[in-house]
């Protein structure tokens, strides 16, 4: 197995290129869909459900949601693009064979895709920060601040879900990681209520998951609080980003270069 | 090896070989490509054919021996060997998100190609492989035969100094297989260097200056298809149908044919057809068929005419 550590190079943009000139050709269905959806569930749960909630943690229960909705968003726009997106251009669609009888290596094209997955998750969580702040949901202009938060989530979460891409044989393959890994996240990680009021174990627990602390960076700027912890909440979410970077590298060329 | 072969040698092969696990697929396999030649790699299906291309890409690496192209060891460097690379896969592997155009424009990108040069060379080579009118087609718009010449005009974007085609006409109709041999042709007079590997045997007679059989990882046997067909098979080949049982008295004496019965055709190889042909004058009932040995021949006596995979 070829563990040599990757090298980053420019050339890695060509690849994130590539993705950006397809998603332009589609411009008007994902943009309806980043959205859509977030307004779907801003209007739905947090207008419906705020209005027996009220305030959550001291904030109107529609800042709460929207700011934790951005965060688990970027979360999920990265995993999917990383899965469904990146195993058909790795394997039916044989993209990456192609790029690989160029100067491109499976570094770059991870690199890239990587970059790729980071930015569909800027996009999503920038659409819905709109869409909240259309509702009143934004309570301060630091929540601009979110924007690169989101593309640090976006790499942090396109690791993984590229590592499965790697392992996987079938879309089928991914539903594990969505119901195992991408749904307990979503629901734990403190997007709908605050984790300290989780069991004193979980709250342990969900400590070493990265969305626990993306929404720890996301809220107090969207919702005009204080940011506490922020290099170890950054620090985490990079450091995942790195290793899953490594990692994917290697079963990448594991896969494609035999 | 000498000053002057290093020079012109594009591939260089010394003892290369490849083994999955206990299976050794490309067994301490040895040659040099020059400049300028039409180099074929044949063999039958399984034979290692396309991982030794995937090795002379970087994309597979060596279990042993030495790979240099370009004078450059693989596939340590494979980056900068594909930069002067063109390769034709065997499956294709067209961006189906793009138009015609676009695929050419974003394979540039990919060797940091950009730009009006880039327009100007994506005009002329869908000029050089006749899709111009499809410019803006969708690639799931196009037949398998035009498929394969944007893939051959997707190959030249980068002005490549090696050509690399595994099958590049496999499963493609008479007509595009010609125009794409005359294509071939006009590369190989441009001073670029082609590896090919085909399983047409014709397809490498017309085109290769030189070949190379190999079968089960090993290379059996090498040279220029008339070199070969002289060295391997008899000049003449006598093909007759329906003749089984009645091929002693029709070879009768004096006749040097070897013969192979495949179902309900035997073939005679052989140095002087004629007592034979005029034999066959006179039993009309018999068809037969009187052609000259061709590379074909060579290849299915050297590899055998057992079915593979």
């Amino acid at each position: 197995m070829d563990l040599r550590v990757p090298r980053i190079r420019p050339k890695a943009l060509k690849v994130w290129r590539r993705n950006v000139l397809v998603w332009r050709k589609l411009i008007t269905p994902s943009l309806l869909i980043n959205f859509g959806e977030p307004f779907l569930y801003l209007l739905g749960l947090g207008f419906g459900l705020g209005m027996f909630i009220g305030n959550m943690a001291g904030l109107p229960y529609l800042t709460f949601l929207a700011s934790g909705i951005v965060a688990s968003s970027a979360m999920n726009t990265a995993s999917f693009e990383g899965m469904y997106s990146v195993y058909t251009r790795m394997v039916p669609q044989r993209t990456y064979g192609s790029m690989l009888a160029t100067p491109l290596d499976v570094d770059d094209i991870i690199a890239g895709e990587m970059l790729w997955c980071a930015t569909k998750s800027t996009i999503s969580a920038t659409a819905i920060l709109l869409v909240a702040s259309l509702l009143g949901a934004v309570l301060s202009f630091t929540a601009v601040l979110v924007v690169p938060i989101a593309f640090t989530i976006g790499l942090c979460f396109a690791g993984p879900a590229i590592v499965m891409s790697a392992f996987s044989r079938s879309y089928d393959f991914f539903n594990y990681y969505f119901t195992l890994v991408v749904t307990p996240m979503f629901i734990l990680c403190g997007v709908f209520y605050p984790i300290n009021s989780l069991p004193a174990a979980l709250q342990s627990f969900v400590q070493v998951l990265p969305l626990t602390h993306a929404v720890a960076l996301v809220r107090p700027l969207v919702a005009d609080q204080p940011l506490t912890n922020t290099g170890l909440h950054l620090g985490v979410l990079l450091f995942y980003a790195a290793i899953s970077y490594y990692l994917a590298v290697i079963l990448v060329r594991r896969r494609l270069i035999v | 090896m000498n000053q002057t072969q290093a020079a012109t040698a594009i591939i260089e092969a010394i003892g290369v070989t490849k083994r999955f696990g206990a299976q050794e697929v490309v067994r301490r396999i040895s040659f040099t490509v020059p400049r300028g030649q039409c180099f074929g790699l044949l063999g039958p299906n399984g034979a290692g054919k396309t991982t030794t291309i995937k090795m002379i890409l970087g994309q597979s690496p060596l279990t042993a021996g030495v790979l240099t192209v370009f004078g450059q060891p693989l596939p340590d460097h494979a980056s900068a060997v594909r930069a002067r690379t063109g390769v034709v896969p065997q499956e294709d592997d067209l961006d189906p998100d793009f138009t015609i155009a676009e695929n050419l424009r974003v394979y540039a990108s990919y060797f940091g190609l950009e730009g009006s040069d880039v327009d100007t060379r994506i005009t002329e080579l869908l000029e050089f492989v006749s899709l111009t009118d499809r410019a803006d087609a969708r690639v799931d718009q196009l037949s398998g035969g035009m498929k394969r010449r944007l893939t051959i005009a997707r190959a030249l974007i980068n002005d490549p100094d090696l050509v690399v085609l595994d099958e590049p006409t496999t499963g493609l109709d008479p007509q595009v297989r010609h125009m794409i041999w005359a294509r071939l042709r006009d590369l190989k007079q441009s001073g670029k260097t082609l590896l090919l590997t085909t399983h047409y045997m014709e397809e490498a007679e017309r085109l290769c200056d030189d070949v190379l059989i190999i079968d089960h990882g090993a290379i059996i046997a090498r040279g220029s298809p008339k070199t070969l067909i002289r060295e391997h098979v008899e000049p003449e080949v006598v093909e007759l149908r329906g003749a089984n049982g009645r091929i002693e008295s029709l070879l009768g004496d004096g006749t040097d044919c070897r013969t192979e019965s495949v179902g309900d055709t035997i073939y005679c190889y052989t140095h002087d057809s004629r007592p034979l042909t005029e034999r066959l004058q006179g039993t009309p009932e018999l068809s037969f068929l009187h052609r000259p040995a061709n590379l074909e021949d060579v290849f299915l006596n050297i590899t055998g005419r057992d079915l593979r995979e």
